[in-house]
């Protein structure tokens, strides 16, 4: 970004709605005072207490520096956690984005009548914002030994899911009911991207002789990519960082690295505070790459779909 | 476009399966706190436990704060960035997006660790600990409740702005004689209405349930109330469930109402 005022992208700003010169100038300077309140906030409740936890994690108890805390990350419990946690993300991310994009290309390209677009919209928009406490125990009382679905299968086909291995309260229970707010949120994201193809790309492929696996390897599916790759990724963060669900319906029980957490805050069962920052600080860098992923690949998508 | 046609009702039927099967679970599980008959009951005892109705005032009182600061916070910043400081939107944009990085849980780990003890810069003390006092406390909660309805409330915001001309309607009250106090409460707020009705709206549904922050500042919130009644009892969460259900979906109601017929306004929540 220039900063001087008289600069090659001068004739650019010229464009723009001409200003009052002599105030503007003199208020400029000042005008970043606007912006102060906005900023001292984020800096006291966002960045401080993030960038604390960075610095400890670096610290030992005496408050030297030490790599100490960093490393003991690899310990067996923590690699457990994180290994649980990135494979709870990585498979309600893929099975979330596969039903979610397969939904959201339903109702934009599917053929399907208006009013069911209309629903299954606003549907997603309540179920991606229904998690937590009530998310858990929707699903308790549809799969959990007492829930309406374990009856189900009891009564009609005589079978105890329960005796089969199933169990709420695991890797796969977790997963399907995390399943519930990651589809929806895949449909909020890929309706735009599928409505952004244009008729004209599918037309000009039919006209050169495409058959519609083509028109879809060719050129749908290569414009889709980043977006599909990106929300992909936005929803392992989305299920990485969640806390309230998991606690709500395993008790913590289930030791994902967020339950952790948890734990150390109320009463450091790490016997570390440095290993607990540094729990913290992975999870971030975590959460940074995905964030970082999904923003990069949505800006790549965004060239076309425009 | 028939083709395909059978695939698709075929998703949305999954779809449709995967989103009221519990719910329906749900619904009915609520209803049989009596045996053999249908009843009303687990919501009139949810509805009427005192503590029901103290953590659900106190969310909601936290949530209408929350609203509060996140507008006063929010809308001065976007439009002066709008109309005075354009260079800096990226960077007020990242400030905003962060909150996705860093997890509620992260977010409260933080907080602790800072504002439980006296906060001093260069050993002159600043503030004292902040979660000594209950007023304290609950303003930490407000002002982690904020971080968190960041990225919904400046994008609900900032689409507002764009669909308005900021620079005119400026100009057309600063020659008209208005003051900086008068352009943004009678002009500029009442412009962002529905974005900001949206806003709040979404934010409310947020922290109305919220458990993680307020379980760790031990605030007598709705949602560590409700977690707790789920290790108790079986029939009253699921009725709490099921209204705290309808309340988000009267908020996306209410949303997807106000903004009909606008692509890309908020209601992508978050708060898992």
């Amino acid at each position: 970004m220039e900063r001087s005022p008289i600069s090659a992208s001068a004739p650019i700003q010229h464009l723009k709605p001409a200003k009052p010169t002599a105030r503007t100038t003199r208020a400029s300077s000042w005008a970043w005072l606007g912006v102060l309140p906005f900023f001292a906030f984020a800096v006291a409740f966002l960045l401080l207490p993030s960038t604390s936890l960075f610095i400890g994690s670096f610290q030992d108890a005496q408050g030297r520096f030490t790599l100490d805390n960093v490393l003991g990350l690899s310990q067996p419990n923590i690699r457990e956690a994180y290994w649980l946690s990135i494979r709870v993300s990585a498979v309600t991310a893929l099975g979330g984005g596969l039903l979610g994009f397969l939904l959201a290309y339903a109702v934009t390209v599917g053929g399907l009548p208006r009013p069911v677009r209309a629903i299954v919209m606003t549907f997603s928009g309540v179920a991606s914002n229904f998690a937590g406490v009530p998310l858990s125990f929707a699903f308790i009382s549809t799969l959990g030994r007492t829930g309406f679905i374990t009856a189900l299968f009891n009564s009609v086909f005589n079978l105890d899911i329960y005796d089969l291995g199933f169990n709420l309260y695991s890797f796969l229970g977790l997963s399907l009911t995390y399943m519930y707010f990651q589809f929806p949120l895949m449909v909020l994201i890929m309706a735009p991207a599928l409505d952004g193809l244009k008729r004209e790309w599918r037309e000009a492929s039919e006209n050169l002789g495409a058959t519609s696996w083509q028109y879809w390897r060719y050129v749908a599916l290569p414009i889709l990519l980043p977006s599909l790759l990106g929300t992909m990724i936005l929803l392992f963060g989305n299920a990485f960082g969640a806390y309230a669900t998991a606690f709500a319906l395993t008790g913590g029980t289930l030791n994902l690295v967020t339950i952790m957490i948890g734990a150390q805050i109320r009463g450091d069962v790490l016997h570390n505070q440095g290993l607990g920052y540094a729990l913290a600080l992975g999870m971030v860098v975590i959460m940074a790459i995905s964030i970082g992923a999904y923003s990069w690949l949505q800006r790549r998508t965004e060239r076309w779909l425009r | 476009m028939k083709r395909g046609s059978f695939g698709s009702w075929l998703w949305v039927f999954l779809g449709a399966l995967y989103f009221l099967l519990p719910l329906y679970g749900t619904l009915d599980f609520s209803l049989r706190i009596k045996r053999d008959t249908l009843s009303l009951a687990a919501y009139e005892n949810a509805l009427t436990d005192p503590q029901f109705i103290q953590t659900f005032t106190f969310s909601l009182q936290m949530a209408a704060l929350t609203i509060i600061v996140s507008l006063l916070l929010i809308v001065p910043t976007a439009y002066w960035v709008h109309l005075r400081l354009p260079r800096l939107r990226p960077l007020v944009e990242f400030v905003t997006l962060l909150p996705f990085v860093i997890p509620a849980i992260i977010l409260v780990f933080g907080l602790i660790k800072i504002y439980s003890r006296p906060f001093t810069i260069l050993s002159v003390q600043i503030l004292p600990a902040l979660t000594n006092s209950v007023l304290s406390t609950n303003a930490l909660l407000v002002a982690g409740y904020v971080v968190l309805s960041l990225p919904y409330m400046y994008r609900a915001v900032d689409n507002g702005l764009r669909a308005i001309d900021v620079r005119t309607l400026t100009e057309a009250a600063q020659s008209l004689g208005a003051g900086w106090p008068t352009i943004l409460f009678r002009v500029i707020f009442p412009n962002l209405r529905t974005g900001l009705l949206s806003g709040a709206l979404l934010t409310l549904a947020i922290v109305v349930g919220e458990l993680t922050l307020a379980t760790f500042l031990a605030r007598p919130a709705f949602g560590p109330y409700l977690a707790l009644l789920g290790n108790n009892k079986a029939y009253e969460p699921a009725a709490l469930s099921i209204i705290s259900f309808a309340l988000t979906w009267g908020a996306m109601g209410i949303i997807q109402f106000l903004t009909r017929g606008k692509p890309g306004q908020g209601q992508i929540g978050g708060g898992h």
